[in-house]
């Protein structure tokens, strides 16, 4: 019971957002979106969508049986990248190829032995299979790295001259694995706070005006601050919530550091909790009706911050036209924001700007919903 | 009977057609889709800036850094004067990378020495700045072979990339579209079907007819397939004529699989659509249903990449059977067993959810 | 004092409606048009009119919340959506459905609204404890408000519009599907609540509730027809009204006759009588003549006036005879239910239901909310299996030849249920092939039907744009497309005008007199007076079965003086409860 020493807007305030946490949790499908959902995308996230290849199977056509060749098919074998196939002919292994049961084929011709010696500058051969580009490219990548380090120690222990090179030393900062994780299960949290914020908001107001509820309340003393207000409190503390969710599952779960502070933390997430809210809110305002309001959130809440976030997708290889839709999409922000705070730390120059671009969205939207809240049912 | 069925079908056809939610959902998500997939979902990397760390004063670091500039993937590049800017340039996310050619470098490459370029990269973008490392060591090495007079090139593979010569990402993408974008468009029109006549109190109208749960059931799968079948064909001709995206394989084989993988999504959207009870419940069903079904399908991430668990789990997604054969139909001229051996699974799963979901109506309408 | 003294005297009225005209879009009708009138304190004003009379609207405008198009709302002599700020303070409204949240209980209900209108302290304890005990629902403080029957989420509704006492209290079809008891109730309740420092408005389609009222703003189609006392309006048809008693074998053949002359403005069944609303100075013997039977004069009705207040009722025909066959009669029950029984868990819904119908016979289902008449029905029509007894319809097991027994009958859904997207014929092709109608023969018979409920011009139209009562025709076209032998009707006529009513069953008598059977479920007591028979329902039994007049009857006041329909199932319902604990 809300106590009765409060002035009136507030009291009125608090009443209606209790109200509506009530609605929340007493509504199976509020539950379904609010608990039930989050933890399934999070582990989806988490464990389904990985860039990380770590056990391609490819097949390997040896046809020099001397030392050398042997050697570096157990190089092959013992990588860690690869699980592998070996036949003496190809055309035996092109059928994987095809059905995609192998990515790759690495073929090491009869005269290995001869090339090798001769130091002819490609020795061995890769297949791929292109039809899945980002395997593929994978499957180069590491059949080099394989290969050189087994030439590099072929070098090094018969004691030949080192051939003069320039040699690239990468070194990945934040992520030294590249484990794609690091920056998938931070991602995801906007993901699930979007479909807080906007999916759960929109339709439960929407629902309020198909129950005529709405009617009922707006014909009352309430102000439409205060009905504002008491719309955006739960939802927000909602939202703040399952962040606690998410970031406790991120660390203890799927074990991504944290480097930044619990407070740069709570600060993004409450400043892209502004726009969410808003969008569902103004949703909700130019609806009323859930199954459109529904539709409505998927499209451009939940899709736009799944794909468009730069949380999959590498937003800066877009076409112009998408990119520039990006600026408005507020989960881009987050996004960059907390890959930041979990694998950087509080890197400011990257904070700062992302919490006022969410806020100056979210203004934009509460404007909009502000004009659209109709004090009056025309 | 037939005459029960062909009024039901033409009802349900034009009951989405002249409702125009229905028309939305038919036209605005796929659209919606093609733009954002086609064009947006690319692992490849451009318009990224990188920036260079030049302490050496020989032709080698300018080569280096010429090659850099000449790299089309890269956007600007930016000169840092000294180590300290690096951490700075990193942190802020100004650049994905910097190139750091250190003093001597020149000088060691003369006197036919190794010589090292250390690369600094944001591993809070793990995937691109893994490709941009590989752009960067093919420019490097290019620099490397010209550098050394007399010396060996270095070691590398000769690479073929079969079925899409020059990994073009749409090659991936569209084939895979006409996969998912069915998938979506079957299951909401399939999802909305019974939920939509139970909210508008149609539905007792249809029970007390002569009609059978069965043929119920017949008449509101139509709809899906016919509508899976256009959306599916007009993707097919939007990747081969839009996109010069090869069909390698056989038309017959990708429209037959397709029947029996439209089945299949049927059956699990009428079976969310018989315990909806109203359309938003069904839409919210068919997103539950369809958001897992295609980050887990092999479209958004390889099945091969996940646990082993997990890929045990794909086996009941039809997308991940059907995403094989439009992708090996396209590219691969998959052959007829292979389809077959990708077709089975969904022959599976449609005979498994259309008896539940019509046994469903039936229970639940009694 | 002089004339001009007294009415400067006169206090303003609490509500003054000044030529109010509110249109939603540029095109099409006025929702209201030019509309006036006054809404007194210590009165009930009913806004009486049918579904599109614009009820709804008005009310909207007296909360403030929408705005006029033309005109004033002026309440205390300040414009309704401008003062909304003082004008919320003492309102009470309880909306459409209620206006309830269902995901909350009684109590939580009952403080959310006591919290946004600033009710707090001791005061609230005691409004809560009062209107709990007022509208008896101290019981059940903790169940969830969508938990709740009609007539007890109505009450809530209710207390919740009452928690500050409000001056001025809006109810917007407060009575609909609720049964006539819980309507009784609701009436009293807010009867007593009524003195000098409250208005009431209750908006209604239900005409014999403007009787209660104490004024009426009486609205069709966007237009005031009559403002003022009701009586003022009912006591113009004295001397106008008439009981005819006729056999009730021969009733329905009586009325036609009557309908169709010029000196009859009005008739309709009435239990065994018909009921007659003669033209203003038409000749008594004329009319004598044409029932050839004894007339009584009769008490007017606020219905009455109002049907002649828009020139008259139908005139009876229904083309629709010319476009069914007549079905042969055999003697035989088309319908039998026998121990038909319904259990969902533990709680029996229907029980042990027994009875007969015959072919050309109308039938009524009757009881209470949730009595069980609704699974009776849906038992009947083969929505729903029984979990014991037997029914058969046109001689069809309705457990092992359901779906032949489906196609035997007609069904007509309470609510428009038809395909409002697409077009009137597209919906009857779609019946005439779901129902199995050969191509030749479903054009056949599209045709007819169009003829007969006069659809024609409308054949291309979408459905959901059809006006009301044409709505009410093409779902009983699509009913009757395969000609069935047995037609279900649930609620068919709540919330419609009474020309629209009338119109609609002089097709049922139509269809009667081709040997079809008719079963209806209905609230609304008139619709009860026209069956040939009625089986009351409650608590899942059969607790009276008979004409409506041997009801009546039943009930009979010690005194020997009739009773109404309402008063009869409400008596009836009592004496049921009273078997029952005396049990």
């Amino acid at each position: 019971m809300t106590p009765s020493r409060l002035p009136a807007p507030l009291r009125r305030t608090l009443s209606l957002a209790r109200k509506e946490t009530f609605q929340i949790i007493r509504d199976p499908s509020s539950i379904l979106i609010a608990f039930v959902l989050p933890l399934i995308l999070l582990l989806l996230f988490g464990f389904g969508i990985s860039l990380d290849a770590n056990s391609i199977r490819i097949g390997i056509v040896a046809q020099d049986a001397r030392a050398d060749a042997r050697s570096l098919v157990q190089a092959f074998e013992g990588s860690g990248y690869f699980e592998t196939v070996t036949a003496f002919d190809q055309a035996a292994l092109e059928p994987g190829l095809v059905s995609g049961d192998l990515r790759g084929l690495v073929i090491i011709p009869a005269d290995f032995t001869e090339r090798l010696r001769r130091r002819d500058p490609a020795p061995i051969e890769v297949l791929t299979d292109g039809s899945q580009p980002n395997t593929a490219q994978f499957v180069a990548n590491y059949a080099q790295g394989v290969y050189g380090v087994w030439q590099a120690r072929r070098i090094a222990d018969a004691a030949l001259p080192a051939p003069a090179a320039i040699t690239p030393q990468p070194r990945f900062w934040f992520n030294a694995e590249l484990t794609s994780r690091y920056n998938l299960v931070p991602g995801s949290t906007a993901v699930v706070m979007t479909i807080i914020g906007t999916l759960l908001t929109a339709l439960v107001i929407a629902r309020e005006w198909e129950r005529g509820t709405m009617e009922a309340v707006l014909a009352t003393p309430v102000s439409r601050v205060e009905l504002l207000l008491s719309k955006i409190v739960p939802y927000f503390l909602l939202g703040m919530s399952s962040l606690v969710l998410c970031a406790l599952a991120a660390v203890f779960v799927f074990n991504v550091p944290f480097r930044g502070s619990v407070f740069a933390l709570a600060a993004v997430a409450a400043a892209f909790l502004v726009p969410a809210l808003g969008q569902g809110l103004l949703i909700s305002a130019a609806t009323k009706n859930q199954f459109v309001a529904a539709q409505l959130a998927l499209f451009t809440g939940f899709l736009p911050a799944t794909l468009l976030s730069g949380f999959i997708f590498e937003i800066s290889a877009m076409p112009l036209p998408i990119r520039t839709v990006t600026t408005v999409i507020p989960a881009r922000y987050f996004v960059t924001s907390l890959q930041t705070l979990f694998l950087a730390g509080d890197v400011w120059s990257v904070l700062w700007p992302a919490i006022l671009k969410m806020l100056a969205v979210g203004a934009f939207f509460l404007a909009l919903t502000w004009l659209a809240t109709p004090k009056r049912i025309a | 009977m037939w005459r029960r069925l062909r009024a039901l079908i033409i009802k349900e056809m034009l009951a989405i057609w002249r409702d125009p939610k229905g028309r939305a959902v038919i036209l605005v998500p796929p659209l919606l889709q093609l733009v954002i997939f086609a064009f947006a979902m690319t692992m490849e990397v451009r318009n990224v800036d990188i920036a260079v760390l030049n302490l050496d004063h020989g032709s080698s670091g300018r080569e280096i850094v010429a090659g850099i500039e000449g790299a089309s993937a890269f956007d600007e590049i930016i000169h840092l004067q000294s180590v300290s800017q690096i951490r700075q340039a990193i942190d802020s996310q100004r650049v994905i990378a910097v190139v750091h050619i250190g003093q001597d470098f020149s000088r060691r490459i003369e006197v036919g020495q190794p010589a090292d370029v250390q690369i600094i990269l944001d591993g809070r973008k793990s995937n691109a700045s893994q490709i941009v490392n590989s752009y960067l060591s093919a420019i490097i090495a290019r620099v490397s072979a010209a550098a050394y007079a007399g010396g060996a090139p270095p070691d590398a593979l000769r690479v073929r990339h079969w079925f899409n010569p020059n990994l073009e990402y749409a090659w991936f993408t569209l084939p895979g579209l006409v996969a998912t974008i069915t998938l979506l468009t079957t299951i909401i029109v399939t999802a909305l079907s019974v939920a939509r006549e139970r909210e508008l109190g149609t539905f007792d109208q249809l029970l007390v007819s002569p009609l059978r749960p069965l043929e119920i059931v017949i008449g509101k799968s139509a709809p899906g397939l016919i509508f899976g079948y256009l959306h599916g064909t007009f993707f097919v001709l939007v990747a081969v004529f839009g996109f010069k995206i090869p069909f390698a394989g056989s038309v017959l084989a990708l429209y037959g699989s397709m029947f029996f993988y439209l089945l299949a999504v049927i059956g699990i959207g009428l079976f969310i659509s018989v315990i909806s009870d109203t359309q938003q419940q069904a839409i919210l069903g068919a997103f539950v249903f369809a958001s897992p079904a295609v980050l887990l399908s092999g479209f958004m991430s390889p099945v091969e990449n996940m646990p082993g668990w997990m890929q045990l789990a794909t086996q009941i997604n039809p997308l991940r059977h059907f995403l094989v054969i439009t992708q090996g139909v396209f590219l691969k001229d998959l052959p007829l067993s292979e389809v077959a051996r990708s077709t089975a699974p969904l022959i599976v799963i449609a005979m498994a959810t259309l008896p539940a979901s019509a046994w469903l109506l039936r229970k639940k309408t009694s | 004092m002089n004339d001009a003294s007294l009415s400067s005297l006169k206090p303003q009225p609490f509500v003054q409606i000044k030529n109010v005209t509110k249109r939603f879009g540029a095109i099409g009708p006025a929702a209201l048009d030019d509309v006036s009138g006054t809404i007194e304190t210590g009165k009930i004003t009913g806004l009486v009119g049918p579904d599109g009379a614009g009820k709804t609207t008005l009310i909207r405008l007296l909360t403030g919340l929408s705005r006029p198009s033309k005109g004033d709302v002026l309440i205390e002599g300040a414009r309704a959506h401008i003062s909304q700020r003082a004008l919320h303070q003492m309102l009470g409204y309880m909306p459409q459905r209620f206006g309830l949240y269902e995901d909350l209980s009684v109590m939580e209900n009952l403080e959310l609204f006591a919290d946004l209108k600033g009710l707090s302290g001791e005061e609230r304890e005691d409004t809560f404890g009062h209107l709990l005990k007022f509208t008896d629902l101290a019981r059940f403080t903790e169940r969830l408000a969508g938990a709740l029957s009609g007539g007890m989420k109505q009450k809530l509704g209710l207390a919740c519009a009452l928690l500050t006492r409000p001056r001025l209290l809006l109810l917007d079809e407060p009575s609909v599907g609720v049964d006539p008891i819980s309507r009784r109730e609701l009436w009293s309740m807010v009867g007593e609540l009524v003195d000098d420092s409250m208005a009431v408005v209750w908006a209604t389609a239900y005409l014999d509730e403007a009787e209660k009222c104490d004024d009426v703003l009486l609205l069709s189609g966007g237009k005031l027809l009559y403002a003022g006392p009701p009586g003022d309006l009912t006591v113009t048809m004295a001397g106008r009204v008439f009981l005819a008693r006729v056999p009730q074998e021969t009733r329905r053949a009586a009325i036609a006759p009557l309908l169709r002359d010029a000196s009859v403005a009005d008739a309709i069944l009435h239990g065994d009588a018909i009921r007659v609303l003669t033209r203003e100075g038409a000749d008594l013997d004329h009319v004598r003549t044409l029932v050839n039977a004894a007339v009584v004069p009769a008490a007017p009705r606020f219905e009455d006036a109002f049907v002649d207040r828009l020139g008259g009722g139908p005139d009876g025909r229904s083309p629709l005879a010319e476009a069914m066959i007549a079905h042969s009669d055999n003697g035989e029950a088309v319908i039998e239910a026998c121990g038909l029984t319904k259990r969902y868990g533990t709680f029996t819904a229907a029980s042990n239901i027994t009875f007969t119908q015959k072919r050309g016979e109308i039938l009524g289902l009757l009881g209470p909310n949730g009595a069980g008449k609704s699974t009776t029905f849906k038992m009947l029509c083969g929505l729903t299996e029984p979990s014991e007894g037997e029914g058969r319809v046109a001689g069809f097991d309705l457990r092992t030849a359901a779906a032949d027994a489906r196609g035997r009958l007609g069904y007509m859904a309470q609510k428009f249920s038809l395909y409002g997207d697409i077009s009137v014929d597209q919906n009857l092709s779609f019946f005439a092939g779901v129902y199995g109608l050969s191509r030749p023969r479903a054009r056949e018979r599209i045709e007819a039907m169009l003829r007969a409920f006069d659809l024609t011009t409308h054949r291309n139209t979408v459905a959901a744009r059809l006006p009301l009562g044409f709505k009410q025709r093409l779902a009983l076209a699509a009913a009757l497309l395969h000609e069935p032998e047995v037609l279900f009707l649930d609620e068919p006529t709540s919330g419609v005008d009474p020309i629209t009513r009338r119109e609609f069953w002089s097709h049922i008598n139509a269809l009667t007199a081709k040997n079809v059977a008719v079963l209806v479920t209905t609230h609304f007591m008139e619709e009860a007076e026209y069956c040939d028979r009625i089986n009351l329902i409650y608590r899942g039994r059969t607790i009276a079965e008979g004409t409506p007049e041997a009801l009546k009857a039943s009930c009979a006041n010690p005194d020997g003086s009739s009773v109404t329909m309402e008063d009869a199932f409400i008596e009836l319902v009592a004496r049921s409860e009273k078997e029952e604990a005396a049990l």
